[in-house]
């Protein structure tokens, strides 16, 4: 069983086998509508499949929220380099924990969107790049690889086509910015994982240099629904431009957490009330990140709001990837923001000078203050910093550093001036971190 | 250096992943899973991946020091890693890895003196809706209290016994 029940409030396309005996299976699959969205795709054209995904709506699931259909139709098909498709499955977003339970529990979705994905572009050889912390999923996958080759959906010259495809798994080694499409490619390729600068965009010169279809596990795996559905049955399951539904996972101070399918413009304060089933303890919301640890957080009585991109963008934030993460009333703003610069100083790749450079000292200014040692004029300081580092980088770690950041600063001043008020504290070593 | 007979089929698998002339890509794969055997990575296994991918072991080693989960050095035969980032530190992340450490002892990337356990505080492991979320080698442990963590870290020792 996954890990949460399913909530009567949810739309399941892509989770819908979560609960199945066997849901990873060939078998279950199969007999679950598995694989029919590939036959019909190798009776379609490359370009009407394109064309069903634009209809759909379909947006990437990993952060950005590119329309997939677009991302799709920049591969240059007729070129005479080997093409490639790969899976981001280098989940690391703080908040993010879909793509887990998406490998975990319908491993055959998400092969067969790449299969549609290989045909498309005229790839012949698919990674998917696993984290190296998800080891289980290393091994899930190759068994369902397995099966995939057994029963002719992977290899050569397959259905009596001239589609050849190849499938194998890719490890991480502990990298948050590997998640970054450039540096995921950089680290596939056995090299430090720092990005690239752009363009020449990941389609054109991708994997070894190669066009390259790249996208996250979750849109991978939506892939299948939209051609079995078709593209506007599809976008009808959304709002408009955010076709679909997406994995939303729910964590920190509701009564029951988890990963939730919804259709894209559910209601945030539905999210919070009736999938996660109110706060914990009966305290008051305070405030939410929409979308993983690099969303700028909104406040309570800004939360009443659809959860799709279009919405939090006008917001001023991101439905990112998904990790919608709650706090009440009781949550330390100012220790919410040191931790998270912790998290991106820790993991910038030290390639770009503002990021760099940026998130250590943002970490320090913030620690000064969460030791109640803070400047007055830190807190301009510390919205002055964020703001410089915003663009000024080959890849958005520095944005998703100083974003939530800048949000925190000037949403919640006045519990930094608290902090200013309440001078200093005493330091408690095992709370002093590297 | 000779691999065990797994490790040398796990290998030889490895660099048929990748298309000819790109083996290098099995650089981190082969890191990773070599070290889960030997323990860390060694200067023989270095020389050793280097040889098989047809780089330099300098270019392996510039590799390996940046990702957190290679190591030169051993860890402690059950490697500890508490999260503390977001999801985790509203849900008693922090308070569970300021257990652990008063426990055991030991702090951030250290091992307890008989080498059985080794603590890290480690960043987002993707399990935040079943926060506070812990793993241990590879395994995961959702929805942590301290008494579970106690209980774990005792039911490791007996697992050594």
């Amino acid at each position: 069983m996954p890990y949460n029940e399913p909530h009567p409030a949810e739309v399941r396309i892509i989770s819908k086998r979560f609960g199945l005996p066997n849901s990873a299976s060939i078998d279950t699959y199969l007999a679950n509508e598995g694989y029919q969205a590939l036959d019909k795709a190798l009776g379609m054209t490359p370009d009407a499949i394109i064309d069903e995904l634009k209809v759909s709506n379909l947006r990437g699931r990993g952060g950005a929220g590119f329309p997939t259909g677009l991302k799709w139709s920049f591969v240059p098909r007729t070129s005479p380099k080997p093409k490639y498709v790969m899976v981001n499955a280098d989940e690391s977003e703080p908040g993010t924990c879909k793509d887990r339970l998406l490998m975990e529990f319908d491993p055959h979705q998400l092969l067969e969107g790449m299969m549609i994905g290989a045909y498309v572009i005229g790839a012949q050889r698919g990674y998917i790049y696993i984290r190296g912390e998800y080891r289980y999923l290393i091994e899930i996958m190759d068994r369902a690889i397995e099966e995939a080759y057994a029963r002719g959906y992977l290899g050569d010259k397959l259905h009596g086509t001239d589609f050849t495809f190849h499938v194998r798994t890719h490890t991480g080694a502990g990298a948050y910015e590997c998640g970054e499409e450039s540096a995921l490619l950089e680290s596939f390729e056995g090299k430090r994982g720092i990005p690239r600068i752009r363009p020449p965009f990941p389609a054109v010169a991708g994997a070894y240099a190669s066009p390259t279809l790249l996208n996250n596990v979750e849109t991978f795996s939506s892939v299948p629904a939209v051609l079995r559905m078709g593209g506007p049955a599809y976008a009808e399951l959304g709002v408009p431009r955010n076709g679909g539904t997406r994995m939303l996972c729910l964590s920190g101070h509701v009564n029951t957490p988890g990963v939730y399918e919804v259709p894209l413009g559910f209601p945030m304060m539905r999210v919070v009330n009736e999938l996660g089933g109110g706060m914990r303890a009966g305290k008051k919301l305070k405030a939410v990140v929409p979308g993983g640890s690099s969303c700028p957080l909104l406040k309570a009585e800004e939360c009443d709001i659809p959860m799709d991109y279009d919405s939090l963008a006008k917001a001023k934030s991101m439905l990112g990837s998904g990790g919608m993460i709650v706090m009440d009333e009781d949550t330390d703003m100012v220790r919410v923001a040191l931790r998270i610069m912790r998290f991106y100083q820790h993991e910038s790749c030290g390639w770009c000078i503002p990021c760099r450079e940026g998130t250590t000292w943002l970490k320090k200014l913030l620690t000064r203050f969460v030791d109640g040692m803070g400047q007055p004029n830190d807190i301009v300081m510390i919205g002055d910093l964020a703001k410089n580092m915003l663009g000024r980088t080959f890849c958005p770690l520095g944005d998703a550093a100083a974003m939530p950041t800048i949000a925190i600063i000037e949403k919640f001043r006045d519990e930094f001036e608290a902090y200013l008020a309440d001078g200093p504290k005493p330091r408690r070593e095992e709370l002093v971190y590297a | 250096m000779t691999l065990s007979p797994a490790l040398e089929a796990k290998f030889q698998k490895l660099l048929t992943n990748y298309p000819e002339g790109r083996q290098r890509s099995a650089m981190i794969p082969m890191l990773l899973f070599a070290q889960d055997e030997i323990g860390s990575v060694t200067p023989e296994l270095i020389q050793e991946v280097a040889k098989r991918i047809g780089t330099q072991p300098l270019q392996v080693e510039e590799v390996m020091t940046y990702y957190s989960m290679l190591h030169a050095k051993p860890w402690g035969k059950y490697h500890v890693q508490i999260c503390t980032n977001v999801s985790c530190m509203l849900t008693g992340g922090e308070q569970l890895w300021e257990h652990a450490c008063e426990k055991l002892g030991i702090g951030h990337r250290q091992a307890t003196p008989d080498g059985l356990i080794s603590l890290e505080e480690v960043e987002c492991i993707g399990a935040c809706s079943w926060a506070p979320a812990i793993q241990v080698n590879y395994d995961f442990h959702h929805k942590v209290t301290p008494e579970k963590l106690d209980q774990l870290l005792d039911s490791l020792r007996t697992h050594a016994v």
